[in-house]
């Protein structure tokens, strides 16, 4: 039943919730100086650089695989740029032991929580060495040792899972949390709002990331909803919610720190709207030149969330030009040595095929993977990759 | 033992999962405190608190979303979805993530501990949205098993296997045998093996094999066929995906013949599955072709439904022909 007491009119008012505006966290100006008044984070030197040489890392490993993907030696690829401070600047804010459900471009989190570059690089080319068995596309991480779970290309279904997952968490008592990223357009699914109603109804310590980055794939946030943003959206859920500069590491990194402690402490859902913007395409298979200007772009390439980070660092002589330097030659000589290693790599063995669709391979597929393998020997020129497989065993 | 009736054997099994394991939760629209509206989940609210037995909002691909996370978690989560014509809102949460998420990971992660129960099935005046059954949506999909049980002692020891089953389980319950159905019932904790038919009653002439309600029907068919003097073998499939290709093949080896009925549609049906497998194996033992005897391929009907079902009297007419093709 609800408990709402309403106040009675007699005569018909409407009204648009327009006076509801949610107002914008920010701490963090572009030249790296603090606005005034605005108190910085309690981050020490330590946890600042790491956060910065995940940014660094996914900027360089993201120029480097589109690079690729354009010279045909991968599929597929999605970039996280100028997401960045959006994607680790909330990731930093979490305990290790919490869980992360991404959409499919927060490399940024993975490579904070400690995702080498050769594990980015297995799972890219789908080598033996890939978690994921060579059975997804591009940029579909997971790693359990990480809480970071496997990506999934269906939209937002992660969402409602993020409450499953942190209402578990919750009866553990093992004080942690889940969070989940997802874009402005994935908030139009139905998964997330069943989501935000289930995790406010059951009090689950779930932090939902909208990255409302202006565009899903063409189409812009104004051809998306009508609202004043998503984060309005949590006042129908009785929700805690608040707006953030997506391109403010610090704001980013307070504001989910503090949501975090609602999550885990008053086990009250939280939902984050990082204000940002997609510097990229959508992905490699798409081309933004169709649907929106280079003047649009270039305003929020003064935007930049990684220069801003840099010259506060700076601000605090953390960080040095020499040290900017040294950082990205290694990062990029590294991203290229292991980018060779694994292309090298042979793919996942022929049994990938079968194993995992269940706990064990039933009757029915095994004897489907005996007539493939026979299948397979007839005809080793035409399947060089599996041929050496399928000759163990019979 | 204990007689029970089907809703008492289910909320038997759930009460037995509950108790011996805190990590199993029951949730769905109305579960709580009203204990489910066929009562499947009552008193468990009331025995297991708030946290454990609750009311979702309505919204099932919430339910199953949240299972699936849950379950990712290491819950062992049993989400009831109250009737199984209502489970589409939640199809890609089962086909897309439930069904994939230990193939999609390389084994990182996996749902195996989630189980969706779904009355289903007509019977009850229930019309287009309370009768269908939906098996085979989710048979085309690897990963998924789906089970369904025929009588008391079947669904408590059916459920309980899907619920510690490493992998995710479709339990579609026969609603029309709900209460009709009433048996003895072991009191403790008793499991059947997932993925094995189970060869009812033996015999040479015809094997007649279906799953569920069907099993009510063929019984009735069967004895009437066998005062003609047909001597039938009688299989519950009990679990439709994987199913038990060499149990039915054996029987069809001895007997020559195949009756297979299902409630669902004839187009598309499981029926067809299993009429395909089984000629491929044992096409030169068969003697007759293989019988599908199913509903019609129109939506599921309201005031005809006895017309519309595959009654026993259909079935026993299968029978006949097929030992007199």
């Amino acid at each position: 039943m609800t408990t709402t007491k309403s106040k009675v009119v007699y005569s018909p008012v409407f009204t648009d919730g327009a006076e509801f505006r949610i107002p914008t966290f920010k701490l963090l100006k572009q030249d790296g100086k603090l606005y005034k008044s605005a108190k910085a984070p309690d981050l020490d030197k330590e946890k600042a650089l790491r956060i910065y040489r995940a940014m660094i890392t996914t900027r360089i490993l993201d120029e480097r695989m589109l690079a690729a993907q354009r010279q045909g030696r991968l599929s597929f690829y999605m970039q996280c740029t100028g997401e960045e401070a959006a994607v680790i600047g909330s990731a930093a804010a979490l305990d290790d032991g919490d869980m992360i459900m991404a959409q499919y471009r927060e490399q940024g989190a993975l490579a904070y929580r400690g995702f080498s570059i050769d594990e980015f690089m297995n799972q890219l080319f789908g080598n033996e060495l890939d978690y994921g068995k060579g059975r997804q596309m591009p940029v579909h991480y997971g790693s359990k040792k990480l809480n970071y779970m496997t990506i999934s290309s269906p939209l937002a279904t992660q969402i409602p899972q993020a409450t499953g997952y942190a209402y578990g968490q919750k009866m553990a008592g093992e004080g942690h949390c889940t969070i989940t990223y997802f874009g402005e357009g994935a908030a139009s699914e139905g998964d997330f709002h069943a989501a935000l109603n289930m995790a406010a109804v059951h009090r689950v310590p779930v932090i939902f990331l909208c990255r409302n980055n202006g565009y899903a794939i063409s189409t812009p946030a104004a051809e998306q909803f009508a609202a004043d943003g998503v984060a309005p959206r949590a006042y129908g859920y009785k929700m805690d919610v608040i707006r953030v500069d997506g391109n403010d590491i610090l704001a980013m990194y307070e504001a989910t720190r503090a949501a975090r402690a609602l999550a885990v402490e008053h086990n009250r859902p939280v939902l984050i709207e990082a204000m940002s913007y997609r510097l990229a395409a959508h992905s490699s298979s798409d081309d933004p030149s169709g649907y929106r200007s280079k003047d649009e772009e270039a305003v929020w390439r003064e935007k930049d969330p990684i220069l801003r980070m840099r010259l506060w660092l700076e601000s605090k002589k953390w960080w040095s030009e020499d040290d900017e330097k040294k950082l990205q030659e290694s990062m990029r000589r590294e991203v290229l040595e292991t980018m060779k290693r694994a292309q090298k790599r042979p793919p996942p063995p022929l049994e990938s095929l079968v194993t995992d669709v269940y706990d064990e391979v039933p009757p029915m597929l095994a004897e489907q993977f005996e007539k493939l393998k026979a299948h397979i020997r007839r005809y080793p020129d035409e399947y060089p990759k599996s041929a050496e497989h399928a000759k163990g065993g019979a | 033992m204990t007689k029970m009736n089907m809703l008492q054997a289910i909320n038997n099994a759930l009460d037995t999962a509950m108790g011996a394991d805190e990590r199993v939760l029951c949730f769905g629209e109305d579960v709580g405190v009203f204990g489910g509206v066929f009562r499947a989940t009552s008193h468990l609210q009331q025995k297991y608190g708030k946290a454990r037995c609750f009311n979702t909002p309505l919204v099932e691909q919430g339910i199953i979303g949240f299972a699936n996370g849950l379950a990712a978690q290491g819950s062992i989560p049993v989400a009831e979805i109250q009737f199984a014509d209502y489970i589409f809102p939640a199809f890609d949460q089962i086909v897309n993530e439930s069904a994939k998420y230990r193939y999609r990971s390389g084994n990182l992660f996996d749902v195996g501990g989630l189980t969706i129960r779904a009355p289903y099935g007509g019977g009850i005046a229930g019309g287009l949205y309370h009768s269908q059954s939906p098996e085979a949506y989710f048979a085309h999909t690897p990963g998924l098993k789906i089970v369904v049980p025929r009588n008391p002692h079947q669904a408590k020891g059916l459920l309980l296997g899907a619920i510690h089953d490493p992998n995710p389980t479709l339990f579609f319950e026969p609603k029309r045998l709900y209460r009709a159905s009433v048996g003895d019932v072991p009191d403790e904790d008793y499991r059947l093996p997932l993925g094995e038919a189970e060869i009812i009653k033996e015999g040479t002439d015809v094997t007649v094999l279906g799953w569920g309600a069907q099993l009510e029907v063929i019984e009735q068919a069967v004895e009437r066929a066998e005062k003609d003097g047909i001597s039938c073998e009688v299989i519950d499939l009990r679990t439709i995906l994987p199913w038990d290709v060499e149990t039915v093949a054996n029987s069809v080896f001895k007997t020559g013949r195949l009756v297979v009925t299902h409630e669902a549609p004839l187009t598309g049906g499981f029926a067809g599955e299993i009429a395909a497998t089984i000629q491929e194996r044992c096409f030169l033992y068969l003697e007759s072709p293989i019988a599908r005897v199913t509903g019609m391929d129109t939506p599921f009907p309201l005031v005809l439904e006895k017309e519309h079902l595959p009654n026993h009297l259909k079935v026993y007419e299968a029978i006949r022909a097929s030992v007199e093709f």
